[in-house]
């Protein structure tokens, strides 16, 4: 290998660094404030306001005073894995971005192996907060460790099978190949269950509202952060939130929404307009639903969430094999009417928990 | 054209060193500049402004064993998922069926556990 060919190479590695960086911080710094404003909208209050114009500096001052703050290791914690819980959990959304096409001709590493890849980074993410609520030897901070671990491998399992479905839909595991099968239509009007699935599923492996357990702040203080302060803090309720819930924003875009496509050319500012979109999704479930029950949270995954997308990729399967002619238009069409039976059978279930309540509310108990 | 995967992986496993010394440098700086007083007091477990009652390690049960069981079953069909979607194609019938077997296998242990009430939670 010659010096021209070293050189760039590390040029390419470097800018790769500034990009997956920059979209760590960038999501960090303005999805957190997009999310006070809109909560504070939509629950009909300001929202901070107060920092520069529009508020708009708040989330930098946020950020300046917690790295400034001293941040503790309390005394009985396992030092080793407490200061490592962090590092290790942030990580994974700084990784899980190498494999995304950001425009038609940028991709970090177009892996071969690109949903896996996705799933497996994933996966990993789950050990940062577990050691962190192990490793700080508080009785909140164990339980909230230990419910995220549960929630996130539970829903693990349906998120996977969305993405074997997109897979199946796009017959490779690139993200490079599945932008480019999705030219014609994008798979969310194919697939709209899977996507559905997607979006409630990454939503519990955020632990957003309605499955935020692990952090119920009425019950568990703050869950597997409550030991932490300082920079460490910011880590785990800023960078590490947020640039998750980025990350699967990217991921969900690039797999249902088409990616950077869009119409006039490709650009990455189609893609950023996607993320921005699905973060906005997830902000609204945060300020619109209440937060589920443990036990509401495990049959939901395990009796709703599974059997449908297994039913989804079985029919997937179905119409691929025996009309492969027309398996869009028959995956679409079983797709859809799932849909509405997903969203029927969602509110039955519902309006049986609400009425028992309220039968029990009569009653007196 | 086929991409060099080798050269992909390679840069992943820079990228994730890069991350790593990254992270640490951040949290060395921040380190650096803060204003360190700890007394024992402060290094305490939070346990709502009273001392913390024994250790938080303590043997209990833990109703997420079941659950983390019952996943490990589905994470290992999902290994087996990814390349049957991958051959789709070339696999033809037989392979469709077989894997429609398996994911039926895979079903009936799901009623199972439903059925014997290990999705509940007590």
């Amino acid at each position: 290998m010659d010096i021209a060919a070293v050189a760039e190479s590390m040029f390419r590695i470097i800018l790769a660094f500034i990009v997956l960086l920059s979209v760590v911080m960038v999501s960090a710094v303005i999805f957190p404030f997009a999310m006070r404003r809109l909560w504070g909208f939509m629950g009909d209050r300001l929202g901070p306001n107060r920092v520069g114009p529009q508020g708009l500096f708040q989330p930098l001052a946020d950020g300046l005073k917690l790295f400034v703050k001293e941040d503790i290791t309390p005394l009985q914690a396992d030092r080793l894995l407490f200061l490592a819980a962090p590092a290790l959990a942030l990580f994974t959304p700084t990784l899980m971005q190498v494999v995304i096409p950001f425009t038609e001709n940028y991709t970090i590493a177009d892996l071969n192996i690109g949903l896996i890849y996705v799933v497996a980074v994933g996966t990993f993410g789950v050990t940062g907060l577990l050691l962190g609520g192990w490793a700080s030897n508080n009785k909140y901070s164990l339980l909230g460790g230990l419910r995220s671990a549960a929630q996130m491998i539970s829903y693990e399992i349906p998120l996977m099978i969305t993405i074997v479905v997109v897979g199946l839909l796009a017959g490779s595991l690139s993200l490079n190949a599945v932008v480019d099968a999705q030219e014609s239509i994008w798979f969310v009007a194919v697939q709209p269950l899977a996507f559905i699935v997607f979006i409630i599923a990454g939503i519990a492996e955020l632990n957003r509202t309605p499955f935020d357990l692990p952090e119920a702040e009425s019950e568990l203080v703050s869950g597997y952060m409550t030991e932490y302060g300082g920079m460490r803090f910011a880590f785990f309720a800023a960078l590490i939130e947020w640039s998750n819930a980025t990350v699967w924003a990217l991921v969900g875009a690039t797999l249902f929404l088409g990616g950077w496509r869009g119409p006039f050319g490709g650009s990455g500012i189609y893609l950023a307009l996607k993320v921005a979109f699905i973060v906005f999704v997830i902000i609204w479930f945060f300020s619109t639903f209440p937060r589920l029950q443990v036990d509401q949270l495990m049959s939901f995954c395990w009796k709703i969430l599974i059997p449908f997308s297994l039913f989804n990729l079985v029919t997937t399967g179905l119409l691929l094999a025996l009309l492969p002619e027309y398996a869009l238009w028959g995956i679409a069409a079983v797709s859809w009417a799932s849909v509405i039976l997903f969203i029927g059978l969602f509110h039955r279930a519902l309006k049986g928990i609400l009425l028992k309540k309220r039968l029990r509310a009569l009653k007196g108990f | 054209m086929t991409p060099d995967y080798s050269h992909s992986y390679l840069s992943v496993a820079v990228l994730s060193i890069l991350d790593v010394l990254f992270i640490l440098g951040v949290l060395g700086f921040s380190r650096l500049i803060q204003r360190r007083h700890a007394y024992p007091e402060k290094l305490t477990p939070y346990e709502c402004g009273v001392p913390p009652i024994g250790d938080a390690r303590i043997p209990f049960a833990v109703r997420y064993y079941i659950f983390a069981l019952l996943f490990l079953i589905f994470e290992v069909e999902a290994v087996f998922l990814f390349p049957w979607a991958m051959t789709f194609d070339s696999l033809g019938t037989g392979g469709f069926v077989a894997m429609m077997i398996f994911i039926g296998v895979l079903l009936f242990g799901l009623i199972y556990a439903w059925g014997r009430g290990a999705l509940e939670w007590v």
